[in-house]
């Protein structure tokens, strides 16, 4: 089950946001977990290839690249308005 | 080298065996400069196998101090020891002992970007848990510097309770010290425990109990994280016939309705967290002109404009670039093999010789430039961060067709050649996205099949303007198009049936960009080409050397007396093995069109396309003016029996369909054997083509006919 409201996919480009909850009962949702996407972990939105999809994160500094389906696994309180 | 299948041990490593001192895994997460270090470690003293029954690359090297001879294995890269990939689960076997052929590690040099120390810490804590003697590479230090971050080495190493020696491996800055830490590491104390998780400690304690195997905490630490997985077998095995329901039990205690991997990330990163407080310092950071591309290419339009820029230089470089040296070596093998024939006289040996051993190893190292240039674009794309960024450019354009971000550099390439672009497929993490990638790459028109088409369509399709565009340069445009919208159907319906599965997460890290280094390029490029000629090449040269038999044998002494030298060829070709095996097809063939004479050759260029050219010039070449005119002339006044003519436009247009679809290369099907470690695909792909192939020649015929 996707989130609805404010998640990953709803960042806009340069926002921030702070992990709230995850639904990690997929497996695949787990493996990104694994990558450090857990709960806390405050991810910005870099950019996004054409179409808006996939999209590149921010993660302590790095690059992360997430399809909009699974960046609407995890559940995000925004900080700052972004471009 | 042992393939696969052998448990056999070649004496070179039976010796080193006995000398070495100790063996250590190297460990880290992709992209960490693992692969750069380990390769500044060991120089050119290297080897790479396979592990056994996979396709999983085994880089195995030696690192020489003045009385120390080290093993260094280096293992793919990984984010956590929870084996999910099949590189992850190797990754965890050859640590924990278990993988055949590879001696169980008496230590590990864990590396860990000073960049990502997020997710590298993240992996270190899990080594350390170990307690092997551990030995911590701190990479990437001067990009660190440039992006203002400062690591403290001597609280991160009192907090992991291992050494940490800070390297920069592109320019060799603290290799000494890290070289004479691994030279001595039997020597090393085992870190002690980090009590990051005190209750999933107490419950590996009390899984243990009463058990008289030695089990470690770590391999405890994945029974209960991962639970009853094949990989954890032998560990459930040694603790007793009530092992799983204990183990189930305290996985129910433990997480509750939590998944375990979920968790796991949790408690984990919760304390890197913490460690990232104490061992990361920020120092104002300096825009470099890496920071500024990156910036620049992160946007999605230049991005994507860039992308196909690299792409048109790679297309480039491999198709023109590679020309003039295969033209090169095609030369040096006619020369060399008309040299035979002048100083051994015409016999059946220096035939042998010249026709078949000489233009064998020509068919082989043919391949080399392409491969090579191909492989040196890659090799210098990935290390520099940029081949991440181009698959996450595409993901969503090859996503719809069924193939994934990564398959755009393999399908790219096979526009020159399906083998360097069936080998560069090994980016592809999935497996599935992988095979159907592999299956798609022979349908683009790779470089041999371009004389073909050159060829034909020259003879037979006339130089008439349509609009401003000319009708010669417009099929073969159009043969380009249909070899894509082919390879494309065929990954398609692969995905939607024998290859179905879930989307893979598609989780890339896109690292900054980084200037590769020269040496490890060198290295890794020359293990390309090895692996190459020694899988591949054995294979096509032995092809090669059979159907110059095929076209030797039988001889027949009554075609010598009287006619001219290339009417003798002809007629010899008649009446060999391959002019009888092209008579005894005719009737399979009869349908597209096509007689003895077109079968033959296109059963002598099954191993490599390119060939029908040389059969058609030897079979066409009867009668008294056979010496004038080019091949294409000889072609249009090609006559059936009756008297009307051989190759007409149905005809013709069947036949470029046919090498269009048909998967006539044997080193194609060489390397998908090699890349998928099992005769299923190979077989899969050459039944499949070659019936599409016929069944397209077919329609063209006698619907062009009729």
């Amino acid at each position: 089950m996707a989130f609805n409201g404010n998640t990953l996919a709803s960042l806009k480009r340069g926002q921030k946001g702070i992990i709230e909850a995850i639904d990690a009962a997929d497996p695949q949702v787990q493996r990104l977990m694994v990558l450090g996407l857990v709960e806390g972990a405050e991810v910005e939105h870099a950019s996004a290839a054409i179409g808006g999809d996939p999209i590149e994160f921010r993660l302590f500094g790095n690059g992360i690249s997430l399809r909009q389906e699974h960046a609407r696994f995890f559940k995000v309180s925004p900080v700052g308005a972004g471009d | 080298m042992t393939k696969p299948s052998e448990t056999r041990i070649p004496t070179s490593q039976i010796t080193v065996a006995k000398r070495k001192d100790a063996t250590v895994a190297v460990v880290g997460n992709p992209n960490s400069g693992k692969s750069t270090l380990f390769n500044r470690l060991t120089g050119l003293k290297q080897r790479i196998g396979n592990y056994p029954g996979v396709t999983v690359e085994r880089h195995v090297g030696f690192l020489r101090t003045d009385d120390r001879l080290v093993e260094l294995v280096d293992l793919p890269g990984t984010h956590s020891l929870s084996a999910h990939s099949l590189e992850e689960k190797i990754t965890v076997d050859v640590i924990f002992g278990r993988m055949e052929g590879t001696s169980e590690p008496d230590g590990i040099l864990a590396v860990l970007d000073a960049t990502n120390l997020y997710q590298g810490l993240f992996l270190v804590q899990q080594l350390v848990e170990l307690e092997l003697p551990t030995v911590v590479a701190l990479t990437m230090t001067d990009a660190a510097d440039r992006s203002g971050i400062l690591v403290d080495t001597a609280e991160l190493s009192a907090m992991l309770g291992v050494p940490v020696y800070p390297v920069v491996a592109t320019t060799g800055t603290g290799l000494e010290m890290l070289r004479r830490a691994l030279a001595d590491i039997r020597e090393l104390t085992p870190p002690r425990r980090v009590r990051i998780w005190p209750e999933l400690m107490a419950a590996a304690e009390q899984l243990a109990e009463g058990s008289s195997e030695t089990l470690r905490f770590a391999e405890l630490e994945r029974v209960l994280i991962d639970g009853p997985t094949e990989a954890n077998a032998t560990t459930i095995a040694k603790l007793g016939a009530d092992a799983p329901a204990r183990i189930e039990k305290a996985r129910r205690e433990l997480f509750g309705d939590d998944p375990p991997i979920a968790r796991d990330a949790r408690v984990r990163y919760t304390w890197v967290r913490d460690a990232l407080h104490k061992v990361q310092k920020s120092a104002p950071a300096y825009a470099s002109w890496r920071t500024r591309l990156t910036d620049f290419l992160n946007r999605p339009v230049p991005g994507t404009i860039g992308l196909f820029i690299v792409m048109a230089v790679v297309f480039q470089a491999v198709f023109a670039w590679a020309t003039p040296l295969m033209d090169a070596i095609d030369g040096a093998t006619a020369a060399l093999a008309a040299s035979v024939f002048e100083s051994l006289g015409d016999s059946a040996f220096s035939s042998l010789i010249a026709d078949g051993v000489i233009a064998g190893v020509g068919s082989v190292i043919i391949f080399l430039p392409q491969i090579l240039i191909l492989f040196l674009f890659i090799i210098l794309l990935e290390d520099s961060g940029y081949l991440a960024r181009a698959a996450y450019l595409m993901d969503r354009t090859m996503s719809s067709v069924g193939l994934s971000g990564q398959s755009i550099i393999p399908m790219i390439s096979s526009f020159a050649c399906a083998v360097p672009g069936i080998m560069a497929t090994r980016v592809i993490p999935n497996r599935r996205d992988r095979i159907a990638t592999i299956l798609a790459a022979p349908f683009m028109t790779c470089s041999a099949r371009l004389p073909v088409y050159a060829l034909l369509i020259a003879a037979f399709v006339p130089a008439t303007k349509v609009g401003i565009l000319n009708l010669q340069g417009l099929v073969l445009f159009g043969l380009y198009l249909f070899g894509i919208v082919m390879g494309i159907l065929t990954a398609f319906l692969m995905r939607k049936t024998s290859l179905r599965g879930p989307k893979p997460p598609f989780a890339l890290m896109l690292p900054e960009f980084r200037r590769p280094n020269l040496q490890t390029v060198g290295i890794q490029l020359l293990g390309r080409a090895k692996v190459f000629l020694r899988r591949a090449g054995t294979v096509i040269f032995a092809v090669a050397v059979v159907i110059w038999a095929l076209a030797y044998f039988p001889r027949s002494d009554e075609i010598q007396a009287g006619v001219n030298e290339n009417t003798a060829a002809a007629l010899q070709m008649e009446q060999s093995w391959l002019g009888r095996a092209g008579k005894v097809v005719e009737p399979v063939f009869a349908p597209l069109g096509w007689d003895w004479r077109v079968s033959s050759a296109v059963i002598a260029s099954f191993p490599a396309r390119e060939v029908v050219i040389a059969v058609l010039g030897t079979v066409y070449a009867v009668g008294d003016d056979a010496d004038e005119g080019t091949l294409s002339t000889r072609l249009k006044s090609a006559k059936r029996p009756d008297g009307s003519p051989m190759f007409t436009l149905p005809m013709v247009v069947g036949l470029l369909i046919f090498y269009a679809l048909c998967l006539q290369c044997v080193a194609t099907l060489a390397i998908i054997r090699r890349e998928t470690n099992t005769w299923r695909w190979p077989v899969f792909a050459w039944a499949y083509m070659t019936t599409l192939g016929y069944v397209g020649a077919l329609l063209a015929f006698q619907l062009g006919t009729a």
